[in-house]
């Protein structure tokens, strides 16, 4: 019997996919099989049209263009039996998307399905409908699925209320007819129903201001007492995590009391026991927990000030700064950016360990540590910061310089008290990393050394200094070559000298040679050396002895 | 929201993919590509979670497949972290210590069991015994109908014979 027909047991298929050695091996495989799924579609096979959509949807998987087989995921949903219906909507979720008009034909099937006498029919039908349904099949089929929040099966009332979901995103002007049906979801004992109702709940307060009153006047209490049931459970082997009973459910009354307490104060005075209940609680030496308490932690910081839950919030964010697991730093550094408009004062106290993971081995986290510490950065601790912040472009790598970089300059020129600290940073980070100054900053650094009269001298020598040791970062050798050809005379004669400064000795000839060695230098591109000739240029007008 | 759940094994392999948002098919394989780079190479000890496009993805490592789930930036990661780790405890459940062969082979039970875990993008059973029950009725029902389709073929067989 040919290996290669519709005859292929997928089992067989899948094996002899594997043991292709090379990928034109493979193609030809696919290819034959492709082409006996194609002969069986146009002689319209039923034996083997379940086994054949399998088949399709494992090599769709391999990323080989199945659109032929779509009609075919139509055609096994509209039998009557189970296991063709399974495999087809299944198909038809992974085969199709809702932008396809094809998708459209289904509509009849499902409404079928959806009022069928089997309710794992149902369920498929929902669940079909919740992944992949257009506007246009929501709206038709809406009433059915509203219909169903009611059914006599927990198990198909969860599948509707997640349908729903689907549904009023789809189509929000339809998110009225669901406020009384998920509003009753919430009094439900089943946790299947319960945490896709609030689902629904949270949603549909999303799209619609009146669901959100509604919910927030009539059922905020009832979700709290929720959720104290939940904190105050005793052990559950069904829904335990870690120690605690159903923390997925704790999480989604969470967000959903955020939703109704922020800008509400009687809501939010309602919740206050609880959460306080939760943040102190709640053990956080599994992810279990932790997800908990940051949810928490979201919802204190979201809801109308209660300032002892706040201050409660920002310590489990402090204590999750230090923790050992990257994945808690790192949620803690995202919630600090969120409570950073609401209590700056509060995460200015965890600026050392904020700093601490600027340097942090993790990308992920010294990115998100360098936003929070922008963000944290003002007249008064502009001095410090920045300090720090240089010290940790030294050790960071080339990859993470490019955005520190970018940073520091930023702040410097934002905050700069006086002139001569922008000079001086600006040195530091041009020493550093100035292969990663942009063009429009280097230009500004000159313009305000240009402005600032009394610091041409200190600018010059500066400049000199630092082009003696880092002579590879291109900016710093342009900035120091424009200084050196328009102060030249201050640097030679150590004009304007401020008592901070060290004595330095510079001749005439030093100057020059400086110069020329910035043209002569490899990495040098054009810029740099016409700068660099320019500069030769003035001094030679200013140096008549070494005009040669 | 779940945006999309994605299975890749470490040569980059995809076991599973289920979209909950639109993408085309041309943009699913460009997604699939751009993630399986960003995260394949990511080293052990770093956190798992990356960002890209605005959105965030949360993976975690299991034996040699990595399991992928893309949220909206305010979802809760470390939730997400429990939900793959729910789906997970499910297959292993089902399959008896779970392997990558298993979800080579059996792929369309892999999404049968997802299709219970998750609609919309949304959490849909928090009680690994719950799903495990549904898929065990729902295979069963399968089974039955087997049955009778072959009892159905004896009989014509039989028939024709005589």
């Amino acid at each position: 019997m040919n290996p290669f027909s519709s005859g292929t047991r997928l089992r067989d298929m899948i094996r002899a996919i594997r043991s292709c050695k090379t990928a034109a091996e493979e193609r030809a495989v696919v290819r034959k099989e492709c082409a006996a799924i194609r002969a069986a579609i146009s002689e319209n096979d039923q034996d083997y049209r379940h086994r054949n959509l399998a088949k399709l949807m494992f090599i769709h998987m391999l990323g080989y263009p199945t659109h032929f087989g779509q009609m075919e995921c139509l055609k096994l949903i509209a039998s009557s039996g189970f296991p063709e219906k399974r495999i087809g909507y299944l198909g038809l979720m992974l085969l199709l998307d809702e932008r396809q008009e094809v998708l459209m034909l289904v509509t009849n099937s499902l409404k079928q399905d959806l009022n069928h006498s089997n309710q794992y029919i149902i369920g498929l039908a929902l669940c079909a409908l919740g992944n992949i349904c257009s506007a246009e099949m929501a709206r038709d089929l809406a009433p059915e699925v509203e219909r169903l929040l009611q059914f006599r099966d927990p198990n198909i009332r969860k599948k509707a209320a997640l349908c729903s979901i689907r549904i009023i995103k789809k189509v929000p002007d339809l998110a009225e007819n669901f406020i009384n049906p998920a509003a009753s979801l919430l009094r439900e004992k089943h946790h299947g129903v319960l945490i896709t109702g609030v689902q629904l709940c949270t949603d549909l307060c999303k799209v619609s201001s009146e669901a959100l009153e509604y919910f927030r006047e009539k059922c905020t209490e009832g979700l709290v007492k929720t959720l104290k049931d939940m904190a105050n459970s005793p052990y559950a082997p069904e829904y335990d995590i870690a120690g605690i009973t159903d923390p997925f459910l704790h999480i989604r009354l969470l967000k959903l009391l955020r939703i109704l307490g922020q800008g509400d104060a009687d809501a939010s005075d309602c919740m206050n026991d609880i959460l306080a209940q939760v943040a102190t609680k709640i053990e956080s030496n599994k992810n279990a927990g932790n997800a908990i308490l940051y949810e928490c932690v979201g919802t204190i910081m979201s809801i109308e000030d209660n300032g002892g839950l706040r201050v409660l919030a920002i310590n489990i964010l402090g204590r999750f700064l230090s923790n050992r697991d990257n994945n808690i730093r790192y949620v803690a550094l995202n919630m600090l950016m969120k409570a950073i408009t609401v209590d700056a004062q509060a995460v200015q106290r965890h600026r050392a360990t904020i700093l601490e993971c600027v340097k942090d081995s993790d990308a992920s986290i010294r990115k998100k540590a360098l936003d929070l510490v922008y963000l944290l950065v003002n007249e008064s601790n502009v001095k410090p910061l920045t300090k720090e912040l240089i010290e940790s472009l030294e050790a960071s790598d080339q990859e993470f310089k490019g955005v520190l970089t970018a940073k520091i300059c930023s702040l410097v020129e934002k905050f700069s008290p006086e002139k001569i600290w922008y000079i001086d940073q600006m040195l530091k980070v041009l020493s550093e990393a100035g292969n990663f100054v942009k063009d429009e900053v280097w230009h500004a650094l000159i313009v305000v050394i240009s402005n600032a009269s009394d610091l041409h001298g200190y600018s010059v020598r500066a400049l000199y200094r630092a082009f003696q040791t880092s002579t590879e970062q291109e900016t710093l050798v342009r900035v120091a070559v424009w200084c050196i050809g328009e102060y030249g005379d201050m640097l030679v004669n150590n004009v304007g000298m401020l008592d901070i400064e060290e004595p330095i000795t510079v001749t005439e000839s030093d100057a020059v040679d400086a110069l020329e060695v910035s043209i002569k230098r490899l990495n040098s591109d054009l810029t740099t050396k016409a700068m660099a000739l320019i500069a030769l240029l003035k001094l030679s007008s200013r140096f008549p002895s070494c005009s040669e | 929201m779940i945006h999309f759940v994605l299975l890749i094994s470490r040569q980059g392999k995809v076991r599973l993919t289920k979209w909950y948002s639109p993408y085309s098919q041309k943009e699913r394989t460009k997604v699939i590509r751009e993630l399986s780079g960003l995260i394949l190479t990511r080293g052990p000890k770093l956190c798992n979670f990356v960002e890209w496009r605005g959105l965030r993805v949360v993976y975690k490592r299991y034996a040699s497949l990595y399991f992928c789930m893309c949220i909206d930036e305010d979802d809760n990661e470390l939730e997400i972290l429990e939900i793959i780790h729910h789906y997970v405890e499910v297959l292993d459940r089902y399959f008896g210590s779970v392997c990558e062969l298993d979800l080579i082979y059996n792929f369309h039970k892999a999404y049968f069991i997802l299709d219970e875990l998750l609609i919309a993008g949304e959490l849909q059973e928090p009680s690994k015994r719950t799903v495990a029950r549904l898929v065990a009725a729902q295979d069963s029902l399968v089974e039955t109908a087997k049955e009778q389709t072959s009892s159905i073929t004896n009989i014509i067989a039989q028939v024709a014979n005589v």
